[in-house]
């Protein structure tokens, strides 16, 4: 076995992941802190106003960065669902529905802060369009994964069920990405391209830029964090928890 | 100064928005952590509990 496949397999180990997580996770808040901090900066007090919506377009510096994090955390929740239900292995168990809480946290201020931005701009706080109704469905997989999650007292049995909803789930996140173009719809289409040229303006790409590297990061350390805490308690009766645990004492 | 919180009059829709991000990426990381400590301990107590029962 070749260097990277045995770290992998490694990894699969829990008190490997165990401090494997804890190494990491305050190098991904280390990251994202700061890089969050600059975008918002740069977003509310150095870009210069829209030449039509003025400053309400500041609303763009977090709400698209939390959209692409819905879309993104949910990708990452299938593969990881996809790993554990044909492969069994358990650490993609904990890995996938730990992506489902954050996940639903990026849609709900999506949510949120299209609202605060679609009321100045289109009149209203909420319209049935394509874009914002198809985000509305993935807030609701998001709950429906974790409510099933959560409804089976068997713990594995209900990872299974909930990663096999997650993996049915996953069609609505194409619908969620090109809904604005297959429909006609009050949401604008994007107008940043990584290939080809984005029509938006060069000075509000670095508070962007900044923003989705530091959700990344956010996403990362919190996606560790939970997984470490959850894999702990699944695994509470084995010995190196009751090792490494200073509860036991109590 | 003042004309920056106002922010072209639109000062309530805007900082609603940034407050409610900051507020869920802290919430995304506290919650758990006091959930997650509840549970360990819990299933810690349930342990010593079959530990003590299984004991001589």
């Amino acid at each position: 076995m070749n260097r990277l496949l045995l770290w992998f397999h490694q990894l699969g180990s829990p008190p490997n992941f165990h401090a494997f997580a804890g190494r990491w996770i305050p190098w991904c808040f280390g990251v994202a802190v700061p890089l969050i901090a600059l975008g918002i900066y740069l977003g509310l007090a150095v870009v210069p106003p829209d030449y039509q919506q003025g400053d309400s377009y500041r609303i763009l510096f977090v709400h698209v960065p939390s959209a692409w994090m819905s879309l993104f955390i949910y990708a990452a929740m299938t593969v990881n669902a996809f790993i554990a239900l044909v492969w069994r292995i358990k650490l993609s168990e904990h890995l996938a529905m730990a992506c489902a809480p954050i996940g639903a946290w990026f849609t709900a201020v999506t949510l949120a802060t299209g609202s605060l931005w679609g009321k100045p701009m289109w009149g209203t706080w909420w319209t049935w369009d394509a874009r914002l109704t198809s985000e509305l469905v993935l807030l609701f997989l998001y709950l429906g994964v974790m409510g099933l999650y959560n409804a089976i007292d068997e713990r594995r049995a209900a990872a299974r069920a909930a990663c096999f909803l997650a993996l049915i789930g996953s069609v609505n996140i194409p619908i969620v990405h090109y809904s604005v173009e297959w429909w006609n719809t009050l949401h604008q289409g994007s107008t940043i391209r990584v290939f080809g040229k984005s029509s938006m303006d060069p000075s509000m790409l670095p508070p962007l830029l900044a923003m989705v590297i530091g959700t990344k990061a956010w996403f990362i350390g919190s996606l560790l964090a939970r997984t470490r805490a959850a894999q702990l308690v699944a695994e509470s009766g084995k010995e190196w928890v009751q090792r490494l645990n200073p509860v036991r004492a109590s | 100064m003042s004309e920056f919180f106002a922010m072209g009059g639109y000062a309530f829709y805007v900082w609603t928005s940034y407050a409610l991000f900051v507020l869920m990426l802290i919430l995304d990381v506290v919650l758990p952590q006091l959930g997650a400590r509840r549970a360990l301990k819990e299933a810690m107590r349930r342990q010593q509990r079959v530990a003590a029962r299984s004991k001589p």
